[in-house]
Formats: C-alpha cells, sequence, structure tokens
C-alpha cells in the first residue's frame, strides 16, 4: 500500500464549521424544481406534463442509452415543464412540482426483506438501482449501474471513498456517522454484484468519529478493510485515491478498471442499500450548507429539487455572500443564480465572503515551480499555461493537457494567483473541438 | 421569478475558490527578512555608508520601475516587492565606497533594461541585480576600492576615491588567492564571520547562512540550487587546491567572494532557475564549475556573478532535463537477465 500519492496540497480544512452538526430533515418546500439532466450521459425525458398529480418516488423522467431516471422527491401537482437555471450554468429542461406536503408514496415502492435481497441475482440489483435512479454521489454522477456492468469481471478491488478532502464539506463524513450500518449494506450489495469478498473503505485521518463509527459495524471476517489516509487534496479524486490505497496507477487516458479498480462514494453505497432494501430511489441526499460567513452551518437531508436560496435561507449568513458554490471551494461551480436547485451530485454549497477577494488579484508568473510541486498528476502546469498562448492543439497536447483533473492544486498554490486552472479549462476545450472538428 | 428570495450580487469565477496565502510579495518579503541579518552585519563592518548605499539603490530601484510604468502606462506592480529585493542584492555586490551616482545608473541598467524591457517581473532572462553589477564593471576602479574593515573607515557622504582614502584601502583576501595564495593574516574564522574586505554584503558567510536557515524554514527556496553551487566549488577547490593545504584553501574558497551570497540569493531567483528539479541540480553545479573556472583562469579574481548570468541563459535549456513522471505514463520496463 502507498497510502499517500504525489504532489498535492494542504489547504484549511475549514471542517469544523459543520462537522459536529447532526444532519437534519430539510423542511418540506413548497416548489421542487427536478432537472432532467442530473447525470452524465443523454438527459431524461419527462415523462410528465403540467396539471399530472404526482406521487413522492414516481419516475418522472428516463431515457435511452447511457442514463437513470428521475424522480419526484415530493408528492404534489407538476406546475411546469420547462426549462429551468442548472447549476452547470446553463439552462436544463426540469420538473417544477408544487407540494402538496401530503408525501403520498409511490405504490412502486416495496421494501424486501434479508431473504427477498439474497435470492436477487446480480443482474436484478443492477436493475434495482438503474431504476432507483442512482449515480455517483461525490459529484461526477456516472450512473452507477454502468459502472457496475462495465466492471463485471475485471474488477478486483472495491474502494469506497470517505476522502473528502475538499474543505468545509462534512456531508459523507456525517453520513458514516450516522448511517455506518446502512452504507456498509450497500457496499454489501455492490460486492455481491462484482463477486468480490473484499472491499476497502479509504478515510482521510481526519474524521476519528467517522472512522469509529465504522470500526463499529465492521465485522473482519467479511473483507471490509478501512484504510485510514494522510489528510492531503485531493485524496479523494479517483486516481490519487486508487493509487494511496493499491499502489497502481490508472493509466493515462483510462478507466479505474484498467487497474481493476472500482471507486464508489459513500452517499451511493447508503442509496444502493435504500434502493435495495427501503425499494426507495434516490430522491434525497446530504448536503453540508457551510461557508465563512454562515450563521449557522448545516448538514441537511435534501429533497432533490430544493433551490439553493431556500438552503441560504436555513442556514442564514452574516454578510452578503461574494460567492455561493456548489461543491466545495476547490472544485465547486460558482452560482449566478441562487435558484438553482440541489441535484443527485450536489454535496454541499460554500458559501463564501467578499474576504476571499484576494484571491484573484493577478500577477506575472515567476518561474517558483510551485505548481509543479503541487500537481497530483506529474503535469508542469507553467509549460502547460505557456502552451495555452499558442492556439495549437497539438503544442497544448505535447505538455499532457488533458491529463489534468482540475483540480486547482496548481492554482491554489500559484503565488501570483495565475488563473492556470481556468486556462486550462478552455485549453482543453480547445484540442476537444479540435478533434470534433476531424 | 417568485422562488427568487434574495438579490445578490454573486461573483462568478473558475475554481478553486481559495487561495493559499503565500503570495509573490510575501515571497518578496521574506527575501528582503532574510537579507536583513547580512545587511546589518555590513553595516557593523563598514559603517553607516552600507545602509546609504543599500538605501539608495533600493529607493532607485523602485523609482525606476515605478516610473517606467507611468510613462508607458503599464499596470504597476511594485508593489510586489521584487524591486526591492532587487535594489538590496544591488547594493550587496557592490563594494562600500562606490559613489551613489554609478549605483543610480546600475539601478537603471538593471531595472530598466534587464527587468521592464523584458516585459517585467517574471521575463527577465537574467538576474537583474547582477547583470545591473556586470553594466558598473565598466568603471572598474571604482567597482575595486576596498576599504578595510572599519565602522568609521568610509564617510557616508564625500569623496571616497581611491586617493581621499590613502591609507584606508587594502586587497580582499579575493585577490591573494587570484594569485593562488591564501590571504596573509586572515584567518578561516574571520573569513566566516566576515571581518574582511569585500563587496558590501558578501563577506559575511554566517550572517548569509542564517538568511538561508530562514529561507528553508519559510520553504521559498530548497537546498538543490546552493548545495550543488556550494558543493561543487567545494570539491573543486579540495581537489586542486593550487598548492596550497587542501581543506584550508577550500575553505577559504568557500568563504570568500560572494560565494554565499549568490548561491543562496541570486543563483536561487525563481525567474531565472530552472523549475525542475534536476534542471536546478545541473544549474547548480554548472554555475559551481563555472565559478572554479573563472577563479583560476580569468582575468577578475571573482567568478560568481558571471558564473550565474552565464548559467541564466542556460534555463530554457535545464527546463526541459527531469520532468517529472507523469502519473499514468507506462513505466519504463528494465528488462532483467534470467537465470
Amino acid at each position: 500500500m502507498a497510502f499517500s500519492f504525489f504532489g498535492g496540497i494542504h489547504p484549511k480544512e475549514n471542517k469544523r464549521y459543520a462537522c459536529d452538526r447532526q444532519v437534519q430533515d430539510f423542511p418540506e418546500p413548497d416548489i421542487l424544481v427536478i432537472p432532467m439532466a442530473q447525470h452524465i450521459g443523454a438527459p431524461c425525458k419527462p415523462l410528465v406534463k403540467k396539471g399530472d398529480v404526482v406521487t413522492m418516488g414516481q419516475k418522472i423522467g428516463d431515457n435511452q442509452g447511457l442514463c437513470v431516471p428521475v424522480h419526484a422527491s415530493v408528492s404534489g401537482k407538476v406546475k411546469a415543464v420547462e426549462p429551468r437555471p442548472h447549476t452547470s450554468g446553463t439552462m436544463v429542461m426540469s420538473v417544477v412540482i408544487e407540494n402538496d406536503h401530503l408525501d403520498t408514496l409511490c405504490e412502486d415502492i416495496q421494501p424486501r426483506t434479508q431473504e427477498e435481497v439474497e435470492k436477487l441475482t446480480a443482474e436484478e440489483l443492477m436493475n434495482i438501482i438503474r431504476e432507483a435512479g442512482i449515480v455517483g454521489m461525490g459529484g461526477a454522477t456516472f450512473p452507477t449501474h454502468v459502472k457496475l456492468s462495465s466492471g463485471l469481471g475485471k474488477v478486483d478491488t472495491i474502494i469506497v471513498n470517505v476522502s473528502e478532502c475538499e474543505p468545509f464539506i462534512v456531508a459523507d463524513d456525517r453520513l458514516c456517522q450516522e448511517y455506518p450500518a446502512e452504507m456498509i449494506s450497500g457496499l454489501k450489495i455492490v460486492m455481491k454484484i462484482l463477486g468480490l469478498n473484499k472491499a476497502h473503505i479509504a478515510m482521510e485521518d481526519n474524521k476519528p468519529a467517522a472512522a469509529k463509527a465504522l470500526k463499529a459495524k465492521l465485522d473482519p471476517k467479511e473483507g471490509i478493510v478501512l484504510d485510514i489516509l494522510p489528510a492531503k487534496y485531493p485524496q479523494g479524486a479517483e486516481k490519487q485515491l486508487i493509487y494511496a490505497v493499491t499502489g497502481k496507477e490508472v493509466p493515462s487516458g483510462g478507466l479505474p478498471a484498467a487497474v481493476g479498480c472500482a471507486v464508489f462514494n459513500s452517499a451511493t453505497c447508503k442509496a444502493i442499500h435504500d434502493a435495495v432494501y427501503l425499494g426507495m430511489p434516490l430522491i434525497r441526499r446530504i448536503v453540508t450548507v457551510s461557508g465563512d460567513i454562515c450563521m449557522e452551518p448545516k448538514n441537511l437531508m435534501v429533497p432533490i429539487g430544493v433551490s439553493f436560496n431556500e438552503l441560504l435561507e436555513a442556514v442564514g449568513t452574516r454578510e452578503n455572500p461574494y460567492k455561493v458554490l456548489s461543491g466545495g471551494p476547490m472544485m465547486g461551480a460558482a452560482q449566478y443564480d441562487l435558484a438553482v436547485p440541489v441535484i443527485k451530485g450536489s454535496n454541499a454549497v460554500t458559501i463564501l465572503g467578499i474576504k476571499n477577494k484576494y484571491a484573484v488579484v493577478q500577477s506575472r508568473c515567476i518561474r517558483c515551480g510551485k505548481c509543479i510541486d503541487a500537481c497530483p498528476m506529474g503535469l508542469m502546469p507553467v509549460l502547460m499555461y505557456k502552451s495555452t498562448y499558442t492556439s495549437d492543439p497539438e503544442e497544448m497536447k505535447s505538455v499532457h493537457m488533458l491529463d489534468c483533473i482540475e483540480c486547482g492544486c496548481c492554482a491554489y498554490t500559484c503565488p501570483a494567483s495565475v488563473p492556470l486552472v481556468l486556462a486550462f479549462r478552455a485549453a482543453k476545450q480547445r484540442i476537444r473541438d479540435a478533434a470534433a472538428k476531424k | 421569478m417568485a422562488q427568487m428570495k434574495y438579490f445578490y450580487e454573486l461573483t462568478i469565477s473558475s475554481s478553486p475558490h481559495v487561495h493559499s496565502p503565500v503570495t509573490t510579495r510575501t515571497i518578496m518579503r521574506d527575501v528582503v527578512i532574510a537579507l536583513l541579518p547580512a545587511l546589518i552585519g555590513s553595516v557593523y563592518f563598514f559603517g553607516l555608508r552600507a545602509l546609504m548605499v543599500t538605501l539608495v539603490s533600493v529607493a532607485a530601484c523602485v523609482l525606476f520601475e515605478w516610473g517606467y510604468c507611468k510613462l508607458t502606462k503599464t499596470n504597476c506592480k511594485v508593489y510586489d516587492l521584487s524591486a526591492v529585493v532587487t535594489g538590496m542584492l544591488l547594493a550587496f555586490v557592490c563594494p562600500v565606497t562606490i559613489p551613489y551616482w554609478t549605483i543610480i545608473i546600475g539601478a537603471f541598467f538593471a531595472i530598466i533594461v534587464v527587468k521592464m524591457l523584458f516585459g517585467g517581473v517574471g521575463r527577465n532572462i537574467v538576474n537583474p541585480a547582477l547583470a545591473g553589477r556586470a553594466f558598473m564593471m565598466s568603471w572598474a576602479l571604482l567597482m575595486s576600492t576596498w576599504v578595510k574593515v572599519g565602522f568609521g573607515n568610509t564617510p557616508i557622504l564625500g569623496d571616497t576615491s581611491m586617493e581621499a582614502l590613502d591609507g584606508m584601502t587594502a586587497a580582499t583576501p579575493m585577490s591573494f588567492m587570484h594569485q593562488g595564495v591564501l590571504p596573509e593574516g586572515v584567518s578561516a574564522l574571520s573569513m566566516f564571520m566576515g571581518n574582511i574586505g569585500g563587496c558590501l554584503g558578501e563577506t559575511s558567510a554566517v550572517l548569509l547562512l542564517i538568511g538561508f536557515v530562514y529561507l528553508l524554514v519559510r520553504k521559498i527556496i530548497t537546498v538543490r540550487i546552493p548545495l550543488s553551487f556550494i558543493g561543487t566549488v567545494a570539491v573543486l577547490t579540495f581537489l586542486f587546491p593550487q598548492g596550497n593545504e587542501r581543506l584550508d584553501w577550500m575553505v577559504y574558497q568557500i568563504c570568500g567572494g560572494g560565494l554565499m551570497l549568490g548561491a543562496i540569493f541570486m543563483a536561487t531567483d525563481y525567474v531565472t532557475s530552472p523549475v525542475t528539479k534536476m534542471g536546478q541540480v545541473v544549474y547548480g553545479i554548472g554555475c559551481g564549475v563555472l565559478t572554479v573556472v573563472i577563479r583560476y583562469f580569468g582575468g577578475y579574481p571573482e567568478g560568481v556573478s558571471y558564473a550565474i548570468l552565464i548559467m541564466n541563459c542556460c534555463v530554457v535549456l535545464l527546463d526541459r532535463i527531469g520532468r517529472p513522471k507523469k502519473f499514468g505514463a507506462p513505466k519504463k520496463v528494465k528488462e532483467v537477465a534470467k537465470g
């Protein structure tokens, strides 16, 4: 075991804001906006129209291909089916539901007993996971059933990612403290599907309470190992995590399955448990609402579709927010419209105050080389940035632009505050555009 | 929209949204702090004129950069303190007797010609302070008037020419060593402590090493360049002692001249040194070899500044070696003979 990776940084963790706050149920909102695109792949087609009455957990969107369905998070009436702002910054077709506050459950939702679950085949389990709309809940939102079916026969190591290396976010930490049994149960279902009898749970050493809660539920005979890794950003990045746990490097441009690994987020495991045992589709998730100007940071069990506005109201802010991020401060996306809803991949809403503004005062590269030491992918951001002066895709590819995981270590550490990640995102888009033209 | 409850002016930007507290300005501030022990030492050894020369040099550098930005209507970045560092280093490589007008010309060359005309901070090819010194060598006599160590030996204002200082001047240890002999009456301890003749800020190895430790602790620089630079000089002078006692010769060579100042503060200048670890080591070795070659065979007794200037020009090439191994790149499989 390698236990760590090269490069990386130690940003101020700021976990203390919310790490001791128990997960609370979010008070049922009146209006929910449920986007049809909450995963990587083809967006869903709405299955309901304006005026329809929907029940909690009812499927309201689905599509063919690389896609998982979306479900109504509450019961009520469909108010509109129209494009609405989305955390990705674009307008996305969404179903707007007016909550009737009755929480009428959909008839399809039937719990299963332990015996029933044990009889299910891998095929059936994967179908349940797909129908429950489960995606990778760490933020990447890759459909879980696809990851499972493509990993069949190739994967020999399952890793549950509880690293949560982003500052402020404690959603997975809280999940492991409050739902350890559910998470481990979900993991066992994954192990059953992939036909493996061992798995790793990888956690950073800054979550002792979560580690204790998990250890209490782990039976050493079951083959699940808890790996405590040193806290370093980006420990939770898939490739870095696999390297830290197994010592294997995912080849450039390859998938984790290439080295026999599959990584699942802890929240995904709990969602799998809920889908299989309770029959409950993915309609709510734990969201850390935190930030340096929050009056009362919270961990909330939020129905999918609640707007950021309501989350901000729930925590209160001391001053006007400077930035509101979907996700953490290292990789989160800044939002311009707080009407955007919580989606399946939203693990946190981070609210930053004006004192974070100094980070955008930019000067020139002084060639200190700190970015090279920080890059967990072994790249040379200083040369990559130079290559973006040209618009030549070949030149940009030659410095391994496409290997960049946009973790933000280089831009964080850059003393001149050069907007490296911004430049690399634009460059990668340019390379993709050029490839598409050919 | 009915849902919109708040109307904030939200800022949109690419991630990351937090930043390390280390900025160019804090780095330069740390370098200035690291140079302070040597500055205090030079005041102790050479009198208040050392402080005056440094202040004039710093003021000239800052004013030239500010003026250039105002004239060309470009964004002025004087607040990053890099001009202050250049000013201090420029003063440190001049004799304390240097007339103020000369150092102002040196500052002009360093800041305007070497730094700003190449595009300002981060764009210069050679170290501005060393290039300024090289330019000031046009006044060779002024740049090689060495006074004896003593607080009151040099007037703060007034004539500092060789004639006016009659009786106060003395050859530096380096000029003895250029002849291939150890300096008479100068102990190894004096070489280390710095009560010897020489440029204003370069004489005291111990005070420069204190600054070195500070920079290491603050993680501003690594040991790679200074260690490979000084190490190479040590090895070469130990191997070729020019007929002297090996160990003595090595110690005098290491503590003498501008080696410590150059290796710790000049060769490590981010802008003009390689970014790769391997490149930095090769750069340091190159500086060391050139220093010894110039000291042994050159016309000047001292070679550190020219060694660094020459190696500055090789940085583009040195950046190509020792690039880090990309994560996920195929490893080079070594064929292992079986049997």
